[in-house]
C-alpha cells in the first residue's frame, strides 16, 4: 500500500505531464493562429467583398464598401434586435446604394440570411441569400447557385409591383414559389419587402453621413 | 500483433467504424446529404485519426495510464483546432459549409476509440496505418451513404463539387436524372438512418453469403468454384 508521500508524488507527476501537454498544445495552436490569421482574415474580407459585388456589381461605386460602413441597431423590419452594419456605395461622392443584411425569421428551418442591396431611388440592385438551412433540393433554390429565382429582384421596389402584390402567387402575389416549397419564397418576399421598407423610412439617415464619409474614398 | 493485412481488413471491412462499430454516427448521419459534403468530412476526419494515431502513439510510453485519458482528449482537441484553422486559411468555402462538423470531429467517438483501443498500444508504423485504414474505412462510410442520398434526394452527384476542388471543378455535377422532383426523405435525417441501415443489412448479408462460401466442404486443396 503506497504511503502518503508516494501519493502525493504520483499526484505531481500526473499533474507535470498534464501541464507539459497542455503547454505543447497550446503552443501548437499558437504557432498555427498566428500562420494563419492573415490569410484568415483575408479570406473573410474576400468572401464579403464577393457578396457585396455580387449585389451591387462594381462598376457601380468607386469607394471601398468595407470602408464605408455604418452600423445601426437592431429593427423589427430588419428582422433582428442585433445591430446591423450597413455598406454604402457612393461613385464621385454621391450615394448609388445602400448593402445590408436582413433576417428572415421564417424559413423551413430557421433563419435565413439575405444580403439586400437598395439603390438611393429605392429599387433594388439585388438580393442574394448568404446563410440558410433550407432543404437541399427544395428550398434552397433560393441560392443563386441553384436557381435563377432570386436574381428575380433585381429593379423591383415598393412601387413595383405594389405593395400588396409583396407574396408568392399562392399567396395572389406577383413572386413564383418553387416546386414543393412554399414556405422559403413566402419568408425571403416578405423579408426583402420589409427591408425595403425599412430604407423607405431610413434612407436619410443612411447616406446622411455617407457624404462627409465618402469624401475619403 | 496485428498485421498489417489485419488492420487494413479491420478498418476497411471487417470492423468498419461507420458499419460495425458505428462509432461516429453524429457526423456519419449529419454531413452524408451530399457527396461532396461526405468527402470533405472524410478527408478531415482521416486526417484527425491519422495525426491524433500517431501522436498517442509517441507518447503511449510517457503517459500514465490514470492520466492518459484526459491527455488524449488534449492531444485530439488541439489536433482538432489546428486542421480547422489550417482549413479556415486554406478551403474556406468549404470550411462555410462543413461548418460546425469540423469542431465535432473532436467528440467523434472513433477518434478516441482508436487511440484507447490501438494507438496507446502499438508502435508507430501500425497506430499510422490504423488511423489510415479506419479513417479511410469511415471515409467509405460515409461517401456511400453520401451518394446514396444525394442520387435519390436530388438526381445529382458532385453537386457543389467547387468547394472541395476549386473553381475548376463547378461543372463537375453530374445529374444523373433530369427534371428530378427531388425525394426530400432522403436529405432529410430519417433518411440518413434508413441508408445506414439498408448499407448495414447489405453489408451483413454479403458477409453471410461469403462465411456460407467458406464453410462449403473443400475438396482436398481444390478450389470451390461454385457456391450455388
Amino acid at each position: 500500500m503506497p504511503d502518503r508521500n508516494e501519493t502525493l508524488r504520483q499526484i505531481g507527476i500526473s499533474s507535470a505531464i498534464l501541464a507539459a501537454f497542455a503547454i505543447a498544445g497550446s503552443a501548437l495552436l499558437g504557432l498555427t493562429e498566428d500562420n494563419t490569421r492573415e490569410q484568415i482574415a483575408a479570406n473573410e474580407e474576400a468572401f464579403l467583398n464577393r457578396s457585396l459585388n455580387q449585389v451591387l456589381p462594381e462598376d457601380r461605386h468607386d469607394n471601398d464598401l468595407l470602408a464605408d460602413t455604418l452600423e445601426v441597431p437592431g429593427d423589427e423590419l430588419l428582422g433582428t434586435a442585433d445591430p446591423v452594419t450597413v455598406y454604402r456605395a457612393s461613385k464621385q461622392g454621391r450615394p448609388v446604394a445602400a448593402l445590408f443584411t436582413v433576417v428572415a425569421p421564417d424559413g423551413y428551418s430557421g433563419d435565413i440570411r439575405l444580403l439586400v442591396g437598395v439603390n438611393y431611388d429605392g429599387t433594388l440592385a439585388g438580393v442574394r441569400a448568404v446563410a440558410h438551412r433550407e432543404t437541399p433540393g427544395l428550398g434552397d433554390a433560393v441560392e443563386v447557385d441553384r436557381s435563377d429565382w432570386i436574381l428575380g429582384f433585381a429593379g423591383l421596389s415598393l412601387k413595383n409591383p405594389t405593395q400588396e402584390h409583396w407574396r408568392v402567387k399562392k399567396d395572389g402575389g406577383h413572386f413564383d414559389q418553387f416546386t414543393g416549397a412554399t414556405i422559403t419564397p413566402r419568408a425571403v418576399v416578405k423579408a426583402v419587402k420589409k427591408a425595403l421598407l425599412y430604407f423607405e423610412q431610413h434612407r436619410d439617415e443612411l447616406f446622411m453621413s455617407a457624404k462627409t464619409d465618402a469624401e475619403h474614398g | 500483433m496485428a498485421s498489417y493485412s489485419d488492420i487494413a481488413r479491420d478498418g476497411l471491412w471487417k470492423n468498419n467504424p461507420g458499419f460495425v462499430q458505428l462509432l461516429g454516427l453524429c457526423p456519419l448521419l449529419a454531413v452524408s446529404n451530399s457527396l461532396v459534403n461526405a468527402l470533405g468530412l472524410g478527408l478531415a476526419t482521416i486526417f484527425v485519426l491519422v495525426t491524433s494515431n500517431v501522436i498517442i502513439s509517441l507518447i503511449r510510453d510517457w503517459v500514465q495510464p490514470q492520466v492518459r485519458i484526459p491527455v488524449f482528449v488534449m492531444v485530439i482537441a488541439a489536433t482538432v483546432t489546428a486542421i480547422e484553422l489550417i482549413m479556415q486559411a486554406k478551403l474556406y468555402e468549404l470550411y462555410k459549409v462543413l461548418g460546425i462538423f469540423i469542431p465535432l470531429i473532436t467528440t467523434n467517438c472513433i477518434i478516441m476509440g482508436r487511440a484507447e483501443a490501438f494507438a496507446a498500444k502499438n508502435p508507430l508504423p501500425k497506430a499510422l496505418a490504423d488511423g489510415l485504414a479506419q479513417g479511410l474505412g469511415f471515409s467509405a462510410a460515409l461517401v456511400l451513404l453520401g451518394i446514396m442520398r444525394e442520387i435519390l434526394g436530388q438526381g445529382t452527384l458532385l453537386h457543389n463539387a467547387h468547394l472541395l476542388f476549386g473553381e475548376g471543378a463547378r461543372d463537375w455535377t453530374i445529374t444523373l436524372i433530369s427534371n428530378y422532383d427531388g425525394f426530400l426523405l432522403a436529405i432529410l435525417p430519417p433518411g440518413a438512418f434508413l441508408g445506414l441501415g439498408l448499407l448495414i443489412a447489405l453489408k451483413n448479408d454479403i458477409d453471410r453469403r461469403m462465411a456460407q462460401r467458406a464453410a462449403q466442404p473443400a475438396t482436398a486443396g481444390q478450389p470451390v468454384d461454385s457456391a450455388a
